[in-house]
């Protein structure tokens, strides 16, 4: 399940992002916007992303680097929200 | 205003050549062309008459013919300089400018460049020492170009005319690419055409049998952080203001044609159009550029301006699809590539002038870099603000009223805000502290360049080379005037007045004239402190207070907007042009070899998919198409069919 949260937003990252530069190394804690990764339309795309494929809803209070900033993050974030099982 | 070509050197058939140059620059010049050949040296030239409509053909020589001038632009003092040095004993065969150049050049000179109070490029050839002088206005509003080949010095207003050279060519120096896809344009002297460069401005250069030597005679400079200003008065500091603003507009009223005004509804151009309006009899014409979308349309305010004025208001449409439509003519003219599109809205603007039957166009620009207009100063506050107390919930707050245009910031949390602005941990002593945010958003760009081109840049830092570019003195202003400095000496010559004004304007013979960039206004605002430019978050304060009576409150009041087109949107949509899918597709940009095929075409799909796409993909996206597009303009091979380097 982890695994399959982490490829999952990793691929999304890797497509949405870097535009398919696989060979881009993103370290698992590596900040997305220090890394210039995302920028602030990027993170809504991100939370739309979560929302879609998690079947999460986001409250605004949800929405901070904490959360978002890292691939670990995000992964440990959407476990904690005990998302609904995601479909293939 | 006009455009010239020459060289310095020993070539064979030299009016020849000449005649090729300046016909490369015909655009510049439609009334009228000339060409002076000397032994060793040659000038050529093609006139938009605008003063001295008789008598003021160019090149020019003397009564005693060992100076000849090549003169694009304008001197607006022309008419006290001409009375100074009748009164001196000068005697004057025409009413033009440019005679007078040549008159201060006998009695001073290459010094003469600092009584000239104007917008100009110009080459004097002197006989009698038999050197070659080139020299540029103070801010960089007209261009001017040189290379060395084969030992001869060639010089031209655009690129396009020493392209016209033969055995010079055009390729694109990787370096100006990183710059441009860092800072928004190439640090001057560099172009993007490798091994040809530009005269700084602000700048002159003396070639002679000795060599080629150039020197700074003028630059912004500011006062040390904490001496007193002499202008603690705010109500006696916008009197002085009003004074030279209204000087600096009376001047750039003077010719023998009708003077109109680009009338965008801001601030900047409402100031300039109700002072120009009141100096002119005939009623003044003014003009702007409209847009479908909501976001960047400002036709309330350009109406409601050009009402309170009484002008005769014209304005050009900037529809879903013109931008696309234009946008190769506007590399073409731009000689580089641009990471906005804005520019393509400003080249319609001046094609509606032309056609107006106007040549003549005073504008705003300028007031956001002298009096800190632009959101880069609000926004470098505010982050020194939150980095005085790094971790605070609320203070990252204040970024959210710094752009209420930006739907991607509006619902961010004061985390994120703080995050984006890298505002609480970066070092506040940093140089290029203001500029930051957009220098790092900017080069993330970059994430498309090509394998190839990121290892030829792999030890290239733009943001170290500008640093080790800044005076001595920097160190020691404010940090409201470092930016300040930093707009002015780089982006405002190297993309607002070349790719967004010369260039545009000059595309149709229109000249641009820039009442806020008066060098005495510049220097006037320099030495005004900080506080009364911003004061708290309100730029412009003290031009807001000098000019308050001249507009309705509803301009007077406005927050600025920043100028902005549609990006990666104008080129997607049913009605894409075929230009645009060959550019991007992967052939084209794999046989270019400066970008990543793969992650283009994933670009190019997202933006299709949702146009709506931020920043840095808009800028990716407009950057690698005018890329392709300059590419296949100057170095003369087809998009797609390009042989593999």
């Amino acid at each position: 399940m982890t695994e399959t949260i982490k490829d999952r937003v990793k691929t999304f990252i890797i497509e949405n992002f870097l535009f398919g530069d696989a060979s881009y190394e993103l370290a698992d804690a590596a900040s997305l916007i220090e890394n210039d990764i995302i920028d602030s339309t990027g993170v809504l795309e991100l939370v739309a992303f979560i929302e879609d494929q998690f079947g999460i809803a986001m409250a605004d209070t949800d929405i901070v680097p904490q959360n978002l900033d890292s691939l670990s993050a995000i992964v440990a974030f959407v476990e904690a929200k005990a998302a609904v099982p995601v479909t293939a | 205003m006009c455009g010239f070509s020459g060289y310095f050197g020993s070539i064979r058939d030299g009016k020849a050549l000449l005649e090729r140059m300046t016909a490369a620059i015909a655009h510049r010049g439609p009334d009228e062309h000339g060409i002076f050949v000397a032994p060793d040296a040659g000038l050529g030239h093609v006139r938009l008459s605008i003063v001295g409509l008789g008598d003021g053909q160019q090149p020019m020589s003397d009564a005693s013919g060992e100076l000849t001038i090549a003169f694009n632009g304008e001197i607006f003092n022309y008419v006290e300089l001409r009375e100074e040095l009748r009164a001196r004993g000068r005697r004057f065969q025409t009413s033009s400018d440019t005679e007078v150049i040549l008159h201060l050049y006998d009695e001073m000179g290459e010094d003469c460049v600092s009584v000239l109070n104007g917008d100009f490029a110009f080459a004097i050839w002197d006989a009698r020492r038999r050197r070659m002088m080139l020299a540029r206005d103070r801010m960089g509003v007209r261009p001017l170009f040189h290379t060395m080949h084969g030992g001869t010095l060639y010089f031209a207003s655009e690129v396009k005319a020493l392209l016209a050279v033969p055995g010079i060519s055009a390729e694109i120096d990787p370096i100006a690419l990183d710059q441009i896809f860092t800072l928004w344009a190439p640090i001057a002297p560099r172009t993007p055409f490798r091994n040809i460069l530009e005269l700084e401005p602000g700048h002159l250069m003396i070639a002679d049998q000795r060599g080629v030597t150039t020197r700074s005679y003028w630059q912004p400079q500011f006062p040390d952080h904490h001496q007193a200003s002499t202008y603690s008065d705010e109500s006696g500091a916008a009197e002085e203001l009003r004074a030279l603003l209204t000087d600096a507009t009376r001047i750039r009223m003077r010719a023998d044609v009708p003077v109109g005004a680009y009338l965008s509804g801001g601030l900047d151009s409402s100031i300039v159009s109700a002072l120009a309006a009141g100096m002119t009899s005939q009623g003044l014409r003014t003009f702007s550029v409209t847009f479908d979308s909501a976001e960047h349309d400002e036709s309330a305010f350009q109406l409601e301006m050009a009402a309170a004025l009484g002008t005769e208001h014209s304005a050009v449409a900037c529809r879903a699809g013109d931008i696309a439509k234009v946008f190769p003519e506007v590399i073409r003219f731009t000689e580089r590539p641009i990471i906005r599109t804005a520019p393509a809205p400003l080249y319609q603007l001046s094609r509606l002038v032309r056609e107006a039957g106007l040549k003549v166009v005073l504008t705003g620009e300028g007031a956001d870099e002298v009096f800190a207009g632009y959101d880069i100063f609000k926004e470098a506050r505010v982050r020194r603000f939150c980095g005085r107390q790094p971790g605070s919930r609320i203070r990252p707050h204040l970024f959210r009223k710094l752009y209420p245009y930006l739907p991607g910031l509006k619902q961010q949390s004061p985390e994120y805000l703080a995050a984006f602005f890298g505002a609480g941990d970066e070092p506040l002593d940093d140089p290029l502290f203001s500029h930051r945010p957009r220098l790092k958003g900017t080069a993330a760009t970059k994430l498309f360049f090509s394998g190839d081109l990121r290892a030829e840049l792999k030890d290239y830092e733009a943001a170290d080379e500008l640093i080790g570019r800044l005076p001595q003195d920097f160190g020691r202003w404010h940090p409201l005037h470092q930016a300040q400095y930093l707009e002015s000496r780089f982006l405002l010559p190297g993309y607002i007045l070349s790719s967004q004004g010369d260039r545009m304007a000059m595309a149709h013979g229109v000249e641009g004239r820039f009442p806020f960039l008066d060098h005495r206004l510049v220097e006037f605002a320099a030495k005004l402190p900080p506080a009364i430019k911003l004061k708290g978050l309100v730029e412009k304060h003290i031009l807001r207070e000098a000019t308050k009576d001249l507009l309705p409150p509803t301009i007077g009041r406005r927050v600025k907007q920043p100028y902005r087109a549609p990006d990666s949107h104008s080129f997607s949509g049913p009605g894409e042009l075929d230009y645009v899918r060959d550019a991007m597709s992967e052939d084209a940009i794999a046989s270019r070899g400066l970008f990543n095929e793969k992650a283009v075409a994933k670009l190019y799909e997202k933006c299709q998919a949702r146009p709506a796409s931020g920043f840095r993909d808009n800028a990716a996206f407009v950057g690698i198409l005018s890329t392709q597009l300059w590419l296949q303009t100057f170095t003369g091979t087809s998009i797609g069919k390009a042989e593999a380097a």
